[in-house]
């Protein structure tokens, strides 16, 4: 595992990039998309689409297992924010029934230098539709939507993951 | 180390790549009189040797070529159908060539999407619950190692019997597909890989296995 790390590292590129680049795919959506409400869903297409590549790339890199638990998944989810984005959120506001959690950070590399008009635009809605489309990979179905947003004037954001259920047909042979 | 193809089958039992890295290849050519003494027979539009295995010629071989001009199905490239040039004295000496049939494309899908059920079998024939299904099925000629993702797609290498650490070999081609066929925009999932990147750090990783081992991966 150590070779992987040191790989890992090769690739690093400043947060900024992306920053900026993510900055000016949103606004250029803006301009194309009249309604926010469709860029908003255009995000989370996007976001869905790079969630169902990447989970190969999270899984190939870090030797995960199924998880067969909520709080396993929170997990493997923060490790994916720490590995992808380099950053920390924390997961808290458990339901009772141990399906429903939240994810909550005060500084997103996505946002950062982000003023935002008022339109309700969901800024960072890539990320809740990358998880989407990640878990629906590993054969669970979750839905996932912003509770606060800092960019909205929220102290902090929180992103809310609840479980639906799992995709019992998709699961592969042997693991059943 | 050898190792001969590898194989990546789609969570739908389609196989998305295929590679033969290292098939030996065997080939007889030798000058016959007549009457052949070779029993061919024509099947699955293939000339193939029925019975009487001498020289290197094996039951099963196929025929390659006629005087040196190749065959394709029962013809050689001039048109004229093998088993009336055999039959007529009058052609002999004749040299023919035979050699072990390479899979087409075509099979190698239908044998991708046998092993699919099968792999799905074993882990219902299981007696102990939890079953991964087949990870290693080996034979006395070459050893087949499986490794499915937690997303349902299968990697399979095929090499020689004695080979180690096949399991690092998989996981190094995972790496690689979530690399450069994954994050490449116009690779559309579960279709077949044509990423030029792809093939060659593969071909790369096969020749550094078969150099060096897999110790160092």
């Amino acid at each position: 595992m150590s070779r992987q790390t040191s790989r890992l590292d090769a690739k690093k590129v400043n947060s900024e990039l992306l920053t900026l680049t993510y900055g000016a795919l949103v606004s250029q959506m803006l301009k194309e998309i009249d309604n926010t409400d469709d860029v908003n869903k255009q995000l989370e297409r996007i976001g869905y689409n790079m969630g169902v590549r990447l989970i190969e790339d999270f899984l190939a890199r870090t030797t995960s297992t199924r998880c067969l638990e909520m709080r396993e998944t929170a997990d493997k989810i923060q490790q994916a924010f720490r590995l992808y984005l380099n950053m920390q959120p924390t997961v808290t506001s458990w339901s009772s029934s141990g399906d429903e959690f939240s994810l909550v950070w005060d500084q997103c590399p996505l946002s950062e230098w982000v003023e935002m008009p008022n339109n309700g635009l969901k800024y960072c809605m890539l990320i809740p539709g990358a998880i989407r489309g990640a878990l629906q990979m590993v054969q669970l179905e979750v839905q996932c939507w912003f509770v606060q947003d800092q960019l909205k004037g929220d102290p902090v954001t929180e992103l809310r993951v609840k479980y639906i259920k799992r995709l019992e047909d998709a699961v592969p042979a042997g693991e059943d | 180390m050898v190792i001969y193809g590898v194989f990546i089958v789609s969570k739908s039992g389609g196989l998305i790549y295929n590679y033969d890295h290292n098939i030996p290849r065997v080939e007889t050519e030798k000058t016959f009189g007549f009457p052949l003494d070779i029993k061919l027979q024509y099947e699955n539009k293939k000339v193939v040797v029925a019975f009487g295995q001498r020289d290197g010629i094996n039951v099963g071989h196929v025929l390659l070529s006629v005087n040196g001009s190749p065959v394709t199905g029962r013809t050689t490239e001039d048109g004229r159908d093998v088993f009336t040039i055999i039959e007529t004295k009058e052609n002999y000496p004749l040299s023919l060539k035979f050699g072990r049939p390479r899979a087409t494309t075509n099979e190698k899908i239908v044998l991708a999407s046998m092993f699919y059920p099968l792999f799905a079998l074993a882990s219902q024939l299981s007696p102990v619950p939890k079953c991964s299904g087949i990870e290693s099925l080996t034979a006395d000629t070459f050893k087949l190692s499986c490794f499915q993702t937690l997303t349902g797609v299968k990697f399979i290498v095929v090499t020689e019997p004695s080979m180690t650490g096949s399991e690092a070999v998989l996981k190094r081609i995972y790496e690689l597909y979530s690399d450069y066929a994954l994050k490449n925009p116009f690779y559309s999932l579960e279709m077949p890989i044509r990423c030029e990147l792809f093939d060659t750090s593969l071909h790369t990783l096969l020749e550094l296995v078969e150099k060096s081992g897999t110790s160092n991966l």
